[in-house]
This record gives structure tokens, sequence and C-alpha cells, in this order.
């Protein structure tokens, strides 16, 4: 497959890195998965310009990158509203544009969410490590010389699928999802909640938290009421294998929501964020408010089953 | 203690967590690793990655494809017909490492903690055979166990912000070889050459759960004129 040189990075923005789905089947070396927080955001990306919805894309936060392009192509927006423009002119998020040769893809203030997702049709081009194209930014490979873009990287793109027929395609307005600074997170409690004494539990699943700045794309850090455990219960567990979504809750009480650059841990964890909930962990800023509510793992798959429900329809419509 | 069935528990709706035993010990890690190998080999449809630890498996599969009750039923039948002499022999892997001086800064306090020299650490560390637990924390980073009483040593107080690449750690009675340049609190006590990790390896990690490694300690210039 021919890669064509699409994309030149004049400036990279805060953190912009390319990630697809995430790498998985290597957890047993010690390789997490990482991939795109808002891995719903990247699928419809990637949907509307014609690609398949695992191929890499671009995710960048709160301050975009401005990217000169270097060849014709389609691009979509998605995820928290960065405001996108194309030389200049604001365009609308959720939908193909068609971009040619010498276009600029800038960006304004973030005005809700906090990660943007681009992707260009035939997908970012980097070569796959481990099966994926994700960058594991803590460990340094992957994605684009295992690092977030500077200014004047060069990335090449696949060639599209198919004729480039998509622009102006949209996603189903109903669908797309509002971010605001108030988050309820759907949780299944364990595998550690027995370790938590009733007062615990209720705390955790009826105050509201907020993200803390020391945040970052291994762990949303929590304020709010401390988590303790049953007393006379020791400080930490036999390290164990650990998922994005897992919440821990280490010796200080405060909560920490595991993102997916880890694989064990050694900390206590109380729930698990659903898989339909967890692309709005790319999307929380600094400063929001988390509530949690614990659902059964039924309940967690009919949610997920409507979820990806939504994204077949689109698929269908779309083909 | 090794359970009489495993311990399931639910991390959230796409992966589950089995249980073997409450301790590090090696017979429960060597159950784990019966039943990780066993798991690998047999690929139960919707299972996406096995993360194998000192007690426990986590299982990270596809809600869509699979259920957590239909997996753990199939978890349970295939542990029950485990045939535990199917794992094959051990691989035993000599691992070099320059002891104390600007690699290895806690070497000195090692020492002074237990009232012993340097060099006794360093006698004490090359003495076992070491068991791989886990791999873990970061990629190809090992769980190594377990480290003589005589030199067990609790982590640092204030961790350190970047432990580099080949820095030779203990933590308690385990020991660990940092794969990649990362914050750490473990105490350092040597460097090797040997690189761990390589994204682009075939397997990307040098060690394996289940692996026996042995220390030999080497100097600064032997280190120099060392080849993989």
């Amino acid at each position: 497959m021919a890669a064509i040189e699409t994309l030149e990075i004049r400036s990279p923005g805060i953190m912009t890195s390319v990630q697809d789905l995430g790498r998985y089947g290597y957890g047993r070396f010690g390789v997490a998965p990482s991939g795109a927080l808002d891995s719903f955001a990247l699928r419809i990306a990637n949907l509307l310009v014609g690609n398949r919805e695992d191929q890499a894309g671009l995710e960048t936060l709160l301050l975009g990158p401005g990217i000169k392009v270097l060849s014709d192509t389609l691009i979509a927006v998605t995820g928290g509203d960065l405001r996108p423009k194309k030389n200049k002119q604001p365009i609308e998020m959720w939908r193909s544009h068609a971009f040619k040769k010498d276009d600029i893809l800038s960006f304004g203030n973030a005005v809700s969410g906090f990660r943007a997702y681009i992707a260009v049709a035939g997908g970012i081009g980097v070569p796959r490590v481990m099966g994926s194209r994700s960058t594991n930014l803590p460990s340094g490979f992957g994605g684009h010389h295992g690092r977030t873009l500077k200014k004047e990287d060069i990335l090449a793109c696949n060639e599209p699928r198919g004729p480039m027929r998509d622009t102006g395609r949209v996603f189903n307005p109903d669908w797309i999802p509002q971010y605001s600074d108030k988050w309820k997170l759907r949780v299944v409690l364990g595998p550690q909640d027995d370790h938590f004494p009733d007062a615990s539990r209720h705390a955790f699943l009826n105050c509201i938290y907020r993200m803390s700045q020391d945040s970052d794309r291994t762990g949303i850090r929590l304020q709010g009421p401390e988590i303790l455990p049953k007393p006379d219960i020791e400080a930490s567990i036999i390290s164990e294998g650990v998922i994005a979504g897992s919440i821990q809750i280490p010796g200080d009480g405060k909560p920490i929501i595991i993102l997916g650059e880890t694989v064990t841990g050694g900390y206590r964890k109380i729930a698990t964020v659903i898989s339909t909930d967890l692309p709005s962990l790319g999307q929380i800023k600094p400063g929001d408010g988390i509530q949690f509510e614990a659902l059964s793992v039924d309940e967690a798959y009919l949610a997920l089953q409507e979820m990806e429900g939504r994204i077949n329809d689109f698929k269908r419509k779309i083909n | 203690m090794l359970y009489d069935t495993p311990i399931f528990g639910l991390m959230g709706d796409r992966s589950l967590l089995v249980e073997l035993g409450n301790e590090i010990s090696p017979s429960v890690n060597q159950s784990v690793q019966e039943l990780f190998v066993a798991l690998d080999l047999h690929k139960i449809d919707g299972v996406k990655d096995l993360v194998p630890s000192y007690r426990s498996l986590l299982v990270i599969y596809d809600p869509l494809l699979i259920s957590a009750p239909e997996l753990e039923r199939k978890i349970d039948d295939l542990y029950q017909g485990l045939d535990h002499a199917r794992l094959p022999a051990p691989r035993t892997i000599e691992i070099p490492i320059v002891y104390g001086g600007e690699q290895g800064p806690d070497l000195e306090s090692v020492a002074q903690y237990h009232h012993i020299t340097p060099q006794e650490v360093i006698d004490y560390h090359t003495r076992p055979t070491y068991r791989v637990y886990m791999i873990g924390f970061t990629p190809g980073y090992p769980y190594l166990g377990e480290v003589p009483d005589a030199i067990a040593t609790p982590r640092r107080e204030t961790p350190r912000i970047l432990v580099p690449r080949g820095s030779v750690g203990i933590a308690l009675k385990q020991t660990g070889i940092y794969s990649v340049d990362s914050p750490g609190g473990w105490q350092i006590i040597g460097w090797t050459p040997v690189n761990l990790f390589d994204p682009q390896g075939q397997p990307p990690s040098l060690l394996m759960m289940g692996d026996r490694v042995r220390f030999q300690a080497i100097s600064a210039e032997e280190a120099s004129r060392w080849q993989p």
C-alpha cells in the first residue's frame, strides 16, 4: 500500500500524538494498550472520511496543532470542540471536509471537552509496532518515532480505500456527545470493593469528585472525600493486572482512574468505569465534577450494545 | 496457599480477574503460569489479552463476543483439567551487573541499613536463582524473587523522578530491572548493559513469566565491552 506525504506540522499544539484503537495481546510483556482515550470520537472521525474505524488518527489536547496539507485529502475533526478551522474559516466538527494541497488546518480555543481527534482519508501511515500504530508516550515507541508531534514533522497517509467522494458526510446530530463540566460515570463495583466499609462505598457513590490538575495520560487523579479501606488492612495488595477505567485507591484515599498506559498495579480497586463511558475519560478536564453510579455487569453490557448499535446504524447508512 | 477453585472478580465489563491463591509463592505463581499457558494455547473466542501476575491472571475480553459468566465457566473447566506436567523446563538467563558507583547509587545505603559491607550485598544478591514472577510496571520489567532476608530493604521514602534503563533495584524481597527510563522508588544497587525491552523484538521482552534469572557481577570496564 503506497503512502503519500499528506500532512506537515506547522505548530504541534500542546500534546498531539498518533493513536489508533490500541495495542492488545502484549500485556504479558508489560506492554499497555495506549490508543485514543476517546475511542468513540476516533472511530466516528475515521468513518466520516471513509476509513475503517480502527485506523490511526491524531489525538490533540486543548490547543490543537497547525497543519499544512501536502496533498488533496479528506479530513474530519471530532471529540472536544477545539474550534477547528480551514484556512482560518471555522469548519463544522463531526463532518468530513475536502482539503486541497496547501490548505491549512488550525484550531482556536477549546469550547467544550478536552481532546479532539483528526482523521485523514487513508489513515496515518506510521509503521505498526506490535500490531498497532498508537504512540506509547511513557515508554517512547509506536506512533511517530514514539513521541508527540513536533514542528516540521511530515506524516504520510495510506492510500484511501476508495474514491474520496465522502465530502460533507455528517454524523447523526442527535448522537454527537455533549460535553459539560459535570460528568456521570457509570461503574461496575470491584474487584476489591469489599475491602472498603459501607461508609467509604457510600461516599464514593454519593459525593462529587473533581479532576485534579496533576492528572495526565496515565491517570485521572481525583479530589474529594477520602475513601479509606477497612481498618487493619494492608496499605497495598499483591500487584495484579489492571485496565483503563479501573479506579484505584492509594494510601491517601484519593481515587485515581487508570488510563490505558498501565498494565499492572498494587493498589486496591473499588470499581471500574464501564466500556460505554470510557470515551468520556478523554474529555473530562481538570476542575470538572464527576459523580459515580454503580451498575450491574449485565446493565453495563446493555449500555454497550446500545452504543455499538448506533455505530452500526451509522455504518449501514454510509455503506 | 493455593485456593481449591479459582476466585473470579469482575474488573469492569471487559475483564475478569482470576485469583488462584492468597500469597506470593512459587507454587501459586506456577499455577498462574499453567493457566496462562493453557488459555494462550486454547484461544477462547473474544479474549483480547492476558496479564499474568504473582497470584492472578487478568483476562481482558470483548463483551460483544463473550460475557463474564460464559468466560468464567470456560476458564473453570480449563483449570480443572490442567495437566500440571505440561510446562516446559524453565529457561535460565544470566544477567551481568555492574554493582555500585554512579549507576548503583543506593548500594552503600543498603549495606549500611543491614550493617554489612557493599561486597556482602553483592554476594547475597548474586547468590539465588531468581524466579520471574511477572512482567509489569513498564514494558519488559521483571519482578524477581526472592531476595535473601539479609539484604531485603524497603523502597526509598522519596521515589526518583528518573531511573535510567538498566538500573537494578531492590524493594523488600523483590528485585527488578528498569526496562525503560521511568520514575521509580526501588533501591538502585547496580546497572546492566543488557537490553530488556525492544519494541521491534519478537518477543519484545527478554524475560517471560516463569523464566529463571542469575546475576553475575562484572566490572564497569567489562560492561563497556559487553556485546548483546
